[in-house]
């Protein structure tokens, strides 16, 4: 238990550095939405690593157990996942309007346009 | 072993370059976290996670690769050293932050010391349901249950506005053509 102690947050900071990754380094736009996804989702499970007791159960009141996890972050991460499902969609309807206007959804290439226009 | 798996398939969406089986190990990805916060405790963030992150997320990114392109142009200009070393300098700054983190589900942390207790304890009573979750989300933090409500209407309006908008403007820029309607009815 000392030893794994740190375990879930050591596979919340890779996943997050997988997440930043993709982000920084695709230009591809849905790419990059993928990216800031799984993001989002490693700082759900950090949370929820948190909120997680050895030996508790799910905070549901039924009286039999002694133990519960703690509800907050849950509460807390609930709010995100809705949140974070309505800012990718205004992403994704971003990226459709993008591809309408220039055709790509790369990013260099949007940038190539947009520099031949202001010559 | 869920962990594992998870770092896995993050890995895969980096190596791949079709859009279409990226966001396929995506949706795999949300099921896959969903299982994990089966096993951390948190079952109503389990299934709000594999309705909303598997479920709408996936058909929405599917509706764009359908309405955009499904295929990842091959990077030329695109340097990956600068970002890799961005990444693995930021990541080694958080590896040595979990130094001070106190251990994963030890009940004595921080965390479970303050609020946590009250809303176990007394919300049976003064909520009158069992499930703390949703006495807390509904009740004791109602406030941010209504501020989400006002992010996804935003966001929902945003997208009409973005994507139906344009439509609309075409159409009346564009000379009607019968075969257009009907592809668009």
């Amino acid at each position: 238990m000392q030893i794994l102690g740190l375990y879930n947050y050591w596979i919340f900071i890779v996943l997050m550095m997988c997440g930043f990754y993709v982000v920084i380094s695709r230009g591809n736009l849905v790419k990059k939405l993928v990216g800031l996804n799984i993001f989002q989702t490693s700082v759900f499970i950090l949370y929820i690593s948190m909120g997680k007791i050895a030996g508790g159960t799910a905070p549901i009141l039924t009286g039999m157990a002694t133990i519960y996890s703690n509800p907050v972050p849950h509460v807390l991460i609930l709010t995100a996942i809705v949140v974070g499902i309505a800012t990718t969609a205004l992403g994704l309807a971003l990226v459709v309007r993008i591809h309408e206007a220039y055709g790509t959804i790369e990013e260099d290439e949007i940038h190539a346009q947009s520099e031949d226009e202001a010559l | 072993m869920l962990l594992s798996l998870l770092v896995v398939t993050a890995l895969a969406v980096i190596r791949l370059r079709d859009l279409f089986a990226v966001v396929m190990l995506f949706g795999i990805y949300s099921l896959l976290s969903a299982s994990l916060f089966v096993v951390l405790d948190a079952v109503d963030v389990a299934f709000t996670e594999a309705s909303v992150g598997a479920g709408v997320a996936t058909v929405f990114m599917l509706g764009t690769l359908a309405l955009t392109t499904s295929r990842e142009k091959t990077p030329g200009a695109h340097k990956p050293l600068l970002p890799l070393l961005v990444v693995l300098v930021t990541g080694a700054a958080l590896i040595y932050g979990t130094s001070d983190i106190p251990h994963y589900g030890d009940p004595g942390n921080p965390i479970h010391q303050h609020v946590a207790p009250r809303y176990l304890e007394d919300s049976a009573e003064e909520i009158g349901i069992p499930n703390v979750v949703s006495s807390v989300l509904a009740s004791y933090r109602g406030y941010d249950t209504l501020g989400e409500t006002t992010v996804v209407f935003t966001a929902a309006i945003g997208v009409l506005l973005l994507i139906g908008g344009a439509r609309r403007r075409r159409r009346s820029e564009e000379p009607p053509r019968p075969d257009r309607e009907e592809e668009d009815a």
